[in-house]
């Protein structure tokens, strides 16, 4: 039959299509350890919530396998057919333009995998999408150009308040003569640091806020998201949460840490609103639940014992940090 | 069949011919003229941006306004700009009526109407870019997409006014183009050829022609009522006046959406051209090929909202947008298929055209799949609005449609300029390029995992490899773009005459009958198809 080589080319662009597949799950998209983007890094950040963690699997279990499949198998009948067919290899081209049976199957195989692939996204969609019972309820604002906490549940003990980034100072930073500074100005203060504080204790630079939101672990929170002005985006990586904040409208999210993963995660405004779109981080601070209610009770300031241990374990850590490098 | 033309041919004078033009052939290499000039400037934007995001901190603006600016401009210009203009009004004009053997567009008038009002759009937003935009800066820095309310409330300078006024003359523009293309198709196809046998381009620009119709009058109403809300006091898009500002996003991407597809038809025709003359064999499945691009067309008016899965919709909307979008990957699998399977048994020629093509199928493949994994609203969380989502789009567009362009450009620029070019400079040009914008934006997809959101100015110093990377890929793309603007004036220099049918067996569409250059009023008798 006068395509069976076509298949046979197919059956080889399969073969090694599969075995690249599994090679990109087994190593490259392994997560790494560390929490936040990690330069060089080609996978998502680690997940620490339920939701990142499907996303993670269905990244890894059906979009890599099927997208490098697909890659490879063109490339390599591609490669086939330049090799093959090249004008020395064969002087004499055939005059064949139709072949019913093979059109028949690269629409059909094709929906078949979509189908098959339609079935986990959509699991994944309706898991990700529909908020359950939620143990504490946030509602972050986004302002121009900095985001607004508050604890509805708790309105009487938590007054709300404004998260802003501490490392690139807003345009209104001035000089001690009063004129603003440029962003170059503030960045060359930035690197002028003392190499014993790197970057803020160790905080990823621009991602740092002033008040971070906190949040007890394994908790089912609910988000707010809303917005007064612009159009923003509340995002967390490592939460797979992602929602507009639009003017007139409240947006809600969810977001469960897993147990043991106390720590601190960032997030950058991901809608452009404008001049400062790049300097409004979210920082979402994750505790424990007794932790949490200390910090309630104490008025949504953590007690000296808390910030006593977490500075003097960021320093540590910021220090071993710049003495590893 | 080249005596026949001999006769004088009644070119006008210089200004007359080139500023009051209604012949398709001269119209069309005035699109590719502005294409390619608006293409510089938009390039340039893009170089800058690059070299700012070199590294963390900032390099070269010290107001991060006005790097949105160049964000917005840089995709304005690119789209309206350069890809429409030189797929449609340059190749549309210059081929589609030669390939199916007319004698010029069906309304010469209105055509010099559609190019001329691009020049105008173009001015306006170069205007744009100069006077306040908000007290920001300078500029309209609201990204092409021009969500309200940072394109009402947030610009409150005159800047984006000109914008609104530029891009409905180029609205404009397009849609008289494409009622110029429909009618032409229809109307004025040469004896004995049926739509069936119809070269693909000619399909591609048809389906095209529909999309700008039917999705255009939407983005025209969309400005009109932001233009509105800016200056007479309406509340379409203002929460506060009971509008809603989500309202603007479903009317933009009901055209954004075709818009893409607009951008890519045209090329998808080209290309198969291309494959077909280079292989010495006809297109394989050629029904397939063109019904594809018409169902490619239908379906894409009907998956606008992936794009805004992370605006608070609904979940089964999100789940229908889901369904759809994941359906556009069939078509697009068959024409793929399709060209593999047109070189396969064919006897290849590796010329600079085909080298082209051939980038073309693989990174419109990557740029597929990445396409495949956005369609996932539950996945789409994860990298909505990051650089995942602009290296996808740059696969499609940047080396897509840009792949398709310099295609076009390659196959036929001795049958436009009567002069062949220099092949060791053209290969140059593509060989930079390929390796130029892979590096630019293939790392990107790696950003995107890890998070990096779209539009920063200055970003973590967590993503600076791959920044890096990019950066540098920037500066070898634009070794490739010198080497494009090289050749052509080699070849305009030198002048190697180029033949009636210089690709030979293979090349068989009726552009390929006439002398290179085309007479100025071709097929005085019209050809028949057998």
């Amino acid at each position: 039959m006068r395509f069976s080589p076509f298949m046979k080319a197919s059956g080889l662009a399969i073969a090694t299509l599969s075995f690249s597949a599994l090679t990109c799950v087994g190593t490259a998209f392994a997560e790494s350890n560390k929490d936040g983007p990690t330069d060089g890094d080609i996978g998502f950040q680690r997940a620490v919530t339920p939701v990142m963690e499907a996303i993670t699997g269905f990244n890894n279990f059906w979009l890599v396998p099927i997208m490098v499949g697909i890659v490879v198998l063109v490339t390599v009948l591609m490669g086939y057919i330049m090799i093959r067919f090249r004008e020395k290899a064969n002087p004499e081209a055939q005059k064949f333009s139709h072949h019913t049976g093979l059109e028949v199957a690269w629409t059909l195989i094709p929906v078949v995998i979509l189908m098959c692939l339609a079935v986990p996204s959509m699991k994944l969609l309706y898991f990700a999408d529909v908020v359950p019972e939620a143990g504490l309820v946030v509602k972050a604002t986004g302002n121009t150009w900095n985001w607004e906490y508050s604890y509805p549940d708790y309105e009487d003990k938590v007054d709300s308040f404004v998260s802003n980034i501490v490392d690139i100072p807003h345009t209104e930073k001035r000089t001690e003569a009063g004129e603003a500074l440029s962003h170059k100005q503030i960045i060359a203060q930035i690197e002028a640091r003392p190499a014993d504080q790197p970057r803020l204790n160790g905080r990823p630079y621009l991602m740092a806020t002033d008040a971070a939101l906190v949040v007890p672990v394994d908790t089912i929170v609910k988000v707010l998201v809303t917005s007064n002005n612009n159009l923003h985006a509340f995002a967390v990586p490592q939460f797979g949460v992602k929602i507009d904040a639009v003017p007139g409208r409240i947006n809600e999210t969810w977001f469960k840490v897993n147990v043991g993963e106390e720590g601190t995660y960032y997030g950058q405004c991901s809608e452009i609103c404008g001049v400062n779109h790049a300097f409004m981080p979210i920082e979402v601070k994750v505790v424990s639940k007794a932790e949490f209610k200390r910090w309630v009770a104490n008025g949504g300031s953590f007690t000296a014992q808390y910030s006593q241990n977490t500075i003097q374990n960021k320093i540590v850590g910021g220090m071993q940090t710049a003495a590893a490098q | 069949m080249s005596n026949s033309y001999d006769h004088d041919d009644g070119k006008p004078g210089f200004f007359a011919r080139w500023f009051f033009s209604t012949n398709h052939k001269d119209i069309g290499t005035l699109y590719l003229i502005f294409g390619i000039l608006s293409g510089l400037i938009g390039g340039f934007l893009s170089f800058q941006m690059r070299m700012e995001l070199m590294e963390p901190g900032f390099q070269i603006f010290d107001n991060p306004h006005t790097f949105n600016m160049y964000v917005s401009m840089h995709g304005l210009l690119m789209i309206f700009f350069l890809v429409m203009p030189s797929l449609i009004g340059g190749f549309g004009n210059w081929f589609l009526p030669l390939m199916i053997g007319a004698p010029d567009m069906a309304f010469p008038r209105m055509n010099n109407l559609s190019f001329w009002l691009l020049p105008t759009a173009l001015i306006c937003l170069l205007i744009s870019m100069f006077i306040p935009g908000n007290p920001s800066g300078d500029g309209f820095a609201g990204s092409w997409v021009m969500y309200p309310p940072l394109s009402t409330s947030g610009h409150s300078g005159p800047a984006f006014d000109f914008v609104i006024i530029g891009l409905l003359a180029a609205g404009f523009s397009s849609i008289f183009g494409a009622i110029n293309f429909i009618t032409t198709i229809f109307n004025m196809r040469a004896p004995g050829m049926t739509m069936h046998k119809m070269p693909l381009f000619a399909w591609g620009i048809l389906v095209t022609a529909f999309l700008l119709l039917l999705s255009l009058p939407v983005l025209a109403a969309a400005l009109f009522m932001l233009f509105f809300d800016r200056n007479a006091g309406t509340g379409f898009f203002d929460a506060a006046k009971g509008g809603d500002p989500e309202m603007f996003q479903h009317l933009f991407w009901f055209f954004g959406h075709p818009e893409v597809y607009i951008m890519i038809l045209p090329a998808f025709g080209i290309v198969s051209h291309i494959i077909s003359t280079f292989s010495r064999k006809p297109i394989f499945g050629y029904l397939g090929m063109a019904y594809a691009m018409v169902s490619i067309g239908v379906v894409g008016f009907v998956v606008w909202a992936h794009h805004m899965y992370t605006v608070g919709m609904d979940v089964d909307m999100k789940a229908y947008f889901l369904a759809a979008t994941l359906i556009i990957a069939v078509p697009t699998g068959i024409k793929i298929f399709s060209w593999l399977a047109t070189m396969w048994g064919g006897s290849i020629r590796f010329a600079i055209p085909m080298q082209w093509a051939l980038a073309f199928i693989f990174l419109f493949v990557v740029g597929g799949v990445t396409g495949v994994a956005l369609a996932n609203a539950g996945y789409d969380a994860a990298v909505h609005d990051t650089y995942f989502v602009v290296a996808h789009f740059h696969y499609v567009l940047s080396l897509g449609a840009v792949f398709g362009i310099f295609a076009g450009f390659t196959y036929w620029f001795g049958k436009m300029s009567g002069y062949l070019y220099n092949k060791y400079l053209a290969a140059a040009h593509f060989w930079f390029f390929f390796i130029g914008v892979n590096l630019v934006f293939f790392p990107q997809h790696f950003l995107g995992m890890q998070g990096m959101p779209r539009r920063y100015v200055d970003y973590p110093a967590e993503f600076e490899f791959y920044n890096k990377m990019s950066s540098y890929g920037a500066i070898v793309t634009l070794i490739g773009v010198l080497f494009f603007l090289i050749w052509v004036a080699e070849a305009f220099i030198v002048k190697r005459k180029a033949g009636d049918n210089y690709w030979g067996e293979g090349a068989n569409t009726l552009e390929w009958t006439l002398p290179s250059p085309p007479p100025f009023h071709q097929f005085n008798t019209l050809p028949r198809i057998k």
